[in-house]
């Protein structure tokens, strides 16, 4: 899936919250959640939730006793608001990646599968009793029925159960591409799969428990943010009961009540129940990007990358290289090297052979499909032992391929190669391109540039990483000086050419243990990948890699598309701008909220205090009720923005960013509840419902 | 204008002298040096310590407190023994217990809060022996704990966090001790009294005699001023004209106050090899003291509307010296409570509702608008630290500071700081305002009363020592519950200042580039005084405006 189809797939996920059954799936959440065992894990709301209680039952004393309790009865039910309304952010948050699980489960197979014995005799079993080590047989149609590796044969696999990808995908023995997920589908071939996982253990088990596990282990952050919110709650807490005193010296009276309203005004109330939802939605926003992240720590760690390592081909090019230029030889013609170029691939599929046919076709202008072989030609093949591959025209033999097979084969042929001929090939390859050679039993009729493309739009994507202060790091196994020439072309800020699979291990522990230590990302496939992406902070494996490489990353890529590094960055980035955002938000909020009680509590005794009634708040009870209300609803208000996440600009510097969002999220915090408590205020006055 | 030229003068001087105590802390060659390395050198051996020797958070926190321990034991029974000990020649008996402990306390942590007044219950020898020595040991101390809050930000992968006993040893000898030699000898020259001899007996103009209580009392004052401590020789303080008889010892006093708490933030700046850091500090620590001083001039140069009706109009007068005027006796309070020093020139409980406020803030804030010597700095980071986590996250990374990670470890710890001295403020003084004890001290009743107790324990828990001089404190409440309010104030800070270092230095360095958050630029300067004033104004919120702040309206008469 490309990056289009990724945010196609975000604007889907983004409207789904929405959804009824979600919402109400989160609606009876928000009540089972009530119970404080499992409020334990949110201390903020344990507090608020237990205030509650204790504003309930004086509200429940006072009933008995006759009192007017309409004002206090107001207070307790929009604290037990407070409390649903953190809870409702909490469970819609988990509700999306609970929806997704649903569907995966449909797809875990209860088929049977055909197991190999070691006698080689094979029998039917049941998919989940599948060990490690087992081998079992599949044949076209069938569900694959566990994670392994090809050991034997080449399939063309429908995934879409797991990546909601409809075109199908090649998988073969040996080599990178060789991993089968368990669910997916088989849709033509045979192959035998040696398992690499026990039961329960399966990548689609793996995935379901990840993405409905509420028992999510809290991110060193998060565990933080978590401190600093339970500090100031006890500070405010302290704040509250020793009030209580001063103002019985200055012969003040507070009820209970009204204290309870204070404490849970001060307490980072938004914060604390947003926080749980913040970090949740954004592992569904990965999800989204069908990417499955196998701990919440890599999530947050990709937010603090500075080093990318970036494969060459795939990432930053296209796969392939593409023919440019022909340059003919002396004394032979232009378009005649075309067309014997044209002749020797037409029947050539490689990519290499069509972009030569697609470029001879435009260089001679011809449209359309008119052109054939001629009769009594025979397609000769590319062979590792040859290193060529070419075409026979009755007994001329037409062959193209590297500038050392191609000068074997004229030297066999007793012809020699001008050192004007080497020249030109190496001035090629000086300039970072692949000379293709070409010639026939004559000798050397010309050369075809190939130049690897660089892929549309990287350019843009490595210039975002250097504004996020990433560094770039692209690895490849090319020489040096074709290294270089990509390098400066893509815009990446190194290279490593002519890496070697344990190039990049090096490279990671060289950047993290150096004098300063670099978070390093990574993506990779192949399971000589694996010690690398062990290695790695942040390692993203493709889905379509081997187990090897799999068990080595935190972080999944079902796409398997080496781009999505960039997207990965950037959610963790904004997860934690979210955060910031909404703590900055609810400290900035308390100015207002005291502006609003204080001067209720005291202008009664001294009216001179009055002048702190900034917002000219109608009566004293309209006043704190209005806070407590604010206070409450600006919960769910601001669970869209908790779900979606701030979203991080890369274009502007990071002084632009900060200093927009405290503008917006700090500043707009000091001024926005001031205009809200007034707004309630207004409201509850007119429709006289605070009549305590 | 004076204002201006005094703090400029303060600033120019204050950088060599934070570039020289950046070389003396590091352990390179001074000018100095020959001079005072054998004397180094002697004393090391003499307290048999290897000057090599590494220790890591929990040996160097552990030094430090037992040296506290064995200081405050000793200092109590100086007191308790006075009366039998030399240099007497008052022949002042031994101090009362619970006055003892808790002067002892207070010297020993830097605070120099005096329930007592010094010259009729000190002797000579409690004054030199016992409280001056305390005033260097004690600033060092202050010292000792930011530069090992300072290694913890240097350092990278290591226990190491420098030698307690060492980093004593260099902030006495190399930087207190000349500094308080030059200004004793200003003062003095000044007419600052010096002398071993007893009290003076002269007969006044109406033939009655009069005892004039003289003493040592210039080598104290010049460590009293230099070391934000503040514990006055005479209990008048520094209103005392053999204190500070004119406005050039005036001049110089209040420069000492701001100097020694200035240096060390350039000195900081250099020692992280990042001055323009250094620079970012001071300048958040500057703008609150001079949003605090603008507020206090304004204050009083108001004249009382009580006193206005009795014709009076040249600004708030009361309890200030003449000789100082309202001007220079604001500046020095507005220092004063700002640096944790303590010492006072003019009586704080007859300033004006608003100033007042100023004061009780800049002490409610923990002492971090220069603060006293080291650890104001080190409450200052610990706002640093704060703002990182509120606000360094919206630039999607998880907070660092110069380098470090701040992870959970780093959070609980300067929560500790941050939350636990103004809990214990607002417990002790409701406390205090709950119980006959308490009560029995207020000299006025109503809103004035309340900021009288106020004043006492955000002095005690900010380890200013300045006081109201309203409450009558010498009290066995007050003493203790003073006395334990210092002990948490000044251990809530260093304790968690020396494990946050042993956390941080073992931690690598994290690449500072264009993505980090701009810890040097305006903003962030603006977030940092925002949440100063923000966590400041949260928690005292209603106790200000019960106080002072409710004065302030009854007196305007609305």
């Amino acid at each position: 899936m490309n990056i289009a189809q990724g945010s196609e797939k975000m604007k889907e996920g983004t409207s789904g919250i929405f959804q009824k059954k979600i919402l109400l799936e989160a609606f009876k959440g928000s009540f089972s959640r009530l119970d404080p065992i499992k409020l334990l894990n949110n201390p903020v709301m344990l507090i608020v939730e237990i205030v509650a209680l204790i504003a309930t039952l004086l509200t429940i004393k006072d009933i008995f006793g006759g009192t007017s309790v309409s004002f206090d009865l107001q207070i307790t039910i929009w604290l037990w608001f407070t409390v649903l309304f953190a809870n409702f952010a909490e469970a819609i948050a988990e509700s999306q990646g609970k929806a997704r699980a649903e569907s995966l489960k449909q797809t875990r197979s209860e088929a049977k599968a055909k197991q190999i014995l070691d006698n080689g005799s094979i029998t039917e079993v049941s998919a989940l009793s599948l060990k490690k080590n087992d081998i079992v047989l599949i044949t076209e149609g069938e569900v694959i029925p566990s994670d392994g590796d090809i050991i034997e044969g080449t399939a063309l696999v429908d995934e879409s159960a797991i990546t909601g990808e409809s075109a199908p995908v090649v998988r073969e023995s040996g080599g990178d591409k060789c991993g089968v997920t368990g669910g997916t589908k088989l849709l033509s071939g045979t192959i035998k799969v040696k398992i690499t996982v026990d039961p329960g253990h399966t990548f689609l088990d793996n995935m379901i428990s990840m993405v409905e596990s509420a028992k999510r282990q809290k991110t060193p952050n998060e565990q933080a943010l978590e401190l600093l919110l339970i500090g100031l709650s006890v500070l405010f807490l302290a704040v509250v009961i020793t009030l209580r005193a001063f103002s019985s010296y200055m012969g003040i009276s507070i009820s209970i009540p009204i204290l309870i309203a204070l404490l849970v005004c001060l307490m980072p109330t938004t914060i604390g129940a947003l926080l749980p939802a913040i970090g949740i939605a954004g592992m569904d926003r990965l999800l989204q990007h069908n990417v499955i992240a196998l701990s919440g720590r890599a999530v947050e760690a990709a937010g603090d990358v500075s080093v990318v390592l970036l494969d060459k081909t795939g990432t930053i090019t296209l796969g392939n290289r593409m023919a440019t230029e022909f340059i003919p030889a002396a004394g032979i013609g232009y378009k005649d090297l075309i067309e014997v170029s044209l002749m020797s691939s037409l029947a050539d599929e490689t990519p290499e052979g069509r972009s030569i046919v697609k470029l001879a076709k435009r260089e001679l202008d011809i449209h359309g499909r008119d052109i054939h072989a001629p009769e009594n030609s025979h397609f000769v093949p590319f062979t590792p032992e040859t290193r060529m591959s070419g075409v026979d025209i009755g007994s001329r033999r037409i062959r193209k391929g590297s500038a050392s097979a191609i000068e074997d084969f004229v030297r066999s042929n007793g012809g020699n190669v001008s050192t004007e001929m080497q020249n030109m090939i190496r001035d090629v390859s000086t300039k970072g391109d692949t000379p293709l050679v070409v010639a026939d039993d004559t000798g050397i009729l010309g050369v075809i540039r190939l130049k690897d493309i660089v892929k549309k739009g990287i350019n843009e994507r490595l210039l975002q990483l250097r504004n996020m202060g990433i560094k770039s790091i692209m690895i490849t196994g090319d020489n040096q000086l074709t290294a270089a020439s990509i390098a400066a072309e893509a815009g990446v800020d190194d290279f490593a050419a002519e890496a070697k699979p344990e190039t990049k291990l090096a490279m990671i522990r060289k950047y993290q243990s150096g004098d300063n230590q670099y978070l390093v990302a990574m993506i990779g496939d192949g399971t000589n990948d694996a010690p690398a992406l062990a290695q790695a902070d942040v390692a993203v494996a493709m889905s379509a890699g081997t187990s090897a490489a799999r068990e080595a990353a935190n972080m999944v890529d079902l796409d398997s598309s080496p781009s999505k590094l960039l997207d990965i960055v950037e959610i963790g980035k904004e997860i934690l701008i979210t955060r910031g955002a909404l703590t900055t938000f609810s400290i900035a909020n308390d100015v207002a909220k005291y502006f609003a009680i204080i001067p209720a509590i005291f202008s009664v005794a001294y009216p001179q205090l009055g002048i702190l009634n900034i917002m000219g708040l109608s009566t004293p009870s309209s006043a704190v009720l209005s806070a407590v209300i604010f206070n409450a609803i600006v919960i769910p208000l601001l669970i869209p923005l908790a779900l979606r996440g701030v979203k991080y600009r890369s274009t502007s510097s990071v002084s632009q960013l900060l200093s927009m969002n405290i503008l917006i999220y700090g500043v707009g915090g000091l001024i926005i509840p001031f205009a809200g408590i007034k707004l309630i205020d207004i409201i509850i006055t007119l429709s006289g419902a605070a009549g305590g | 204008m004076f204002i201006f030229l005094f703090l400029l003068l303060t600033i120019v001087l204050s950088i060599p002298i934070g570039r020289y105590m950046s070389k003396v802390f590091e352990g390179q060659r001074t000018f100095m040096t020959p001079l005072l390395s054998p004397i180094e050198r002697f004393i090391y051996r003499l307290i048999q310590v290897d000057e090599k020797e590494e220790m890591n958070w929990k040996k160097y926190a552990y030094s430090l407190i037992v040296f506290n321990l064995i200081s405050i034991a000793s200092l109590f029974l100086l007191q308790l023994l006075q009366g039998i000990l030399p240099l007497n020649p008052r022949g002042l008996s031994g101090v009362r217990w619970d006055t003892a402990l808790n002067t002892a306390i207070s010297f020993v942590t830097n605070t120099n809060w005096q329930s007592y007044a010094g010259e009729t219950t000190m002797s000579y020898l409690t004054q030199m022996l016992g409280l001056a020595v305390q005033n260097f040991v004690s600033a060092a101390v202050g010292i000792a704990t930011i530069l090992v809050f300072i290694r913890g930000f240097t350092r990278k992968n290591t226990d190491n966090l420098g030698n307690f006993w060492v980093d004593m040893t260099r902030s006495v000898l190399y930087i207190l001790l000349p500094l308080s030699i030059i200004l004793s000898i200003i003062l003095v020259s000044q007419g600052v009294v010096q002398t071993f001899n007893s009290y003076a007996i002269v007969q006044t103009l109406e033939g009655s005699t009069q005892t004039i209580p003289l003493g040592p009392a210039a080598s104290q004052v010049a460590i009293k001023m230099l070391g934000s401590n503040g514990g006055g020789f005479f209990n008048a303080n520094s209103a005392h004209p053999f204190e500070n008889p004119n406005s050039i010892t005036n001049f110089f006093e209040t420069l000492s106050i701001l100097l020694l708490p200035m240096s060390l933030v350039f000195a900081f700046g250099y020692m992280v090899r990042n001055f323009k850091q250094g620079i970012a500090i001071f300048s958040v620590m500057m703008i609150l003291l001079l949003m605090g001083l603008g507020v206090a001039l304004w204050s009083e140069s108001q004249t009382n509307p009580l006193m206005q009706k009795l014709g009076i109009s040249d600004g708030n007068l009361e309890g200030k010296e003449i000789r100082f005027g309202v001007a220079e006796s604001v500046l020095w309070s507005v220092a004063t409570t700002a640096v944790s020093n303590g010492g006072v020139n003019s009586m704080h409980d007859s300033t004006m509702p608003l100033t007042g406020l100023v004061y009780l803030f800049n002490m409610g804030t923990g002492e971090v608008i220069f603060g006293g010597l080291g650890v104001g700095l080190a409450g200052m980071l610990f706002y640093v630290i704060l703002t990182m986590f509120i606000a360094g996250l919206m630039i999607g990374r998880t907070p660092e500071f110069l380098g470090k990670k701040l992870g959970p470890e780093e959070m609980k710890m300067a929560l500790v700081p941050l939350i636990l001295p103004p809990a214990a403020i607002l417990i002790f003084s409701a406390i205090a305002l709950s119980i006959p004890e308490g009560l029995a001290g207020i000299n006025n009743p109503g809103s004035h009363g309340l900021s009288e107790i106020l004043y006492a324990y955000f002095s005690a828990l900010a380890n200013n020592g300045s006081a109201f001089a309203g409450l009558s404190a010498n009290t066995v409440f007050y003493n203790l519950t003073t006395g334990l309010g210092i002990l948490i104030g000044r251990f809530a800070t260093i304790i968690p200042a020396i494990a946050i270092a042993g956390s941080l230095s073992q931690k690598g360095k994290v690449p500072v580039n264009s993505a980090s958050f701009p810890t040097t630029g305006p903003l962030f300067v603006i977030m940092v005084t925002a949440v100063i004033i923000i966590i400041g104004a949260l928690t005292y919120f209603p106790i200000f405006a019960l106080g002072p702040g409710l004065e302030h309206l009854l007196m305007l008469g609305r």
